[in-house]
């Protein structure tokens, strides 16, 4: 239980949460693989729900201060925006497992931008809509920016900054062609939009398990 | 003939969702669960079911290493893994562990379709 959050998901409620990220996420490992032609393994993802303030603090006792994202918007019966974060240390590996090894570094950095924006326009497509899909819901997802800076400036949302706004924080570990590359996944939801992902939650369950 | 069916997922909802398609297909086959690997090798030992069917990505153990480990034990369980992470390698080691390979979220004809391959396989072992 998080007592400071307005909204208070059940445990069941909190399984089927992370159940569904863990969907998402799989099938984000799966379009990944493809991009690099190795498999990419991932751990189990720790899902909580955190508010804006806690999940900064989150990210920065992980150690991970400078930080490099790219971000989506994502508008239907559940808007806000979603993060893929890495630490920015880890954000060159990613690129180097993406592109041919015998590039120069120049070439690599030239290349960063673009390689970020793909791979998180691939992974959070695929998480979102695969959510999405499986709440049986559309969902509306922006092209991709890259951000680099601190946690306490990403996590915002374009319609004002609110200590209140919830935080939908995913921890996982992904390796790719042997390189340990962590990354976080973030989805910054405001209140209402976390009352209506609760609902999803009870329908999903019920319809899952036929139980009310 | 009633068959006994090890559901093998850390989420509890997964279990629950699965035991649901199992209870319409096979209502009077019995289920078993387990939330992790090593309670799995558990369950196994002291029900010896004869369908097992696991998740990939569990803490601890994953789904394809205790896959392979039952299917050492008894050879003539059958295993599924299933996941949504449907890449090439993933499968290829559920099914170099004598296991077969189902795409998450699996449906009840997916289900289905398995179990009768596992009817049928039986039944040709038994004639």
């Amino acid at each position: 239980m998080n007592s400071e959050l307005p909204i208070q998901l059940t445990d069941l409620q909190l399984d089927a949460l992370t159940e569904l990220v863990n969907l998402g996420v799989s099938c984000a490992a799966t379009g990944l693989g493809e991009m690099v032609h190795e498999e990419v393994v991932l751990s189990v993802p720790k899902v909580s729900i955190l508010t804006r303030d806690q999940a900064i603090k989150s990210l920065v006792e992980r150690g991970a201060k400078q930080l490099v994202a790219v971000h989506q918007d994502f508008e239907g019966d559940i808007r806000g925006r979603a993060f893929l974060i890495f630490p920015e240390a880890k954000s060159m590996e990613l690129v180097r497992a993406l592109v041919e090894e015998d590039l120069s570094l120049d070439d690599i950095m030239e290349l960063e931008q673009e390689a970020l924006a793909e791979t998180g326009n691939v992974i959070l497509n695929s998480c979102l809509s695969t959510m999405a899909n499986n709440l049986g819901r559309s969902v509306k997802i922006s092209l991709p920016e890259v951000v680099h800076g601190e946690s306490t400036e990403f996590l915002t949302l374009t319609s004002g900054p609110n200590a209140r706004d919830t935080v939908l924080l995913i921890y996982i570990n992904f390796s790719v062609k042997k390189r340990d590359i962590q990354g976080f996944l973030a989805m910054l939801l405001d209140l209402p939009a976390l009352a209506i992902l609760q609902q999803l939650l009870i329908e999903y369950i019920e319809r899952l398990t036929g139980q009310k | 003939m009633t068959y006994t069916v090890l559901i093998v997922d850390d989420s509890k909802l997964a279990r629950m969702s699965l035991a649901k398609a199992l209870s319409t297909l096979h209502p009077d086959w019995h289920r078993v669960e387990a939330a992790n690997a090593e309670e799995a090798l558990q369950r196994f030992k002291e029900r010896s079911p004869e369908v097992v069917i696991i998740d990939f990505n569990m803490p601890g153990k994953d789904g394809v290493t205790l896959a392979a480990e039952l299917h050492e034990s008894d050879p003539t369980t059958s295993v599924a893994v299933i996941s949504a992470n449907r890449q090439v390698g993933v499968i290829d080691r559920a099914e170099a562990a004598g296991a077969v390979f189902l795409a998450k979220p699996v449906t009840e004809k997916a289900l289905g379709d398995f179990l009768i391959s596992v009817l049928k396989k039986r039944r040709a072992g038994s004639e």
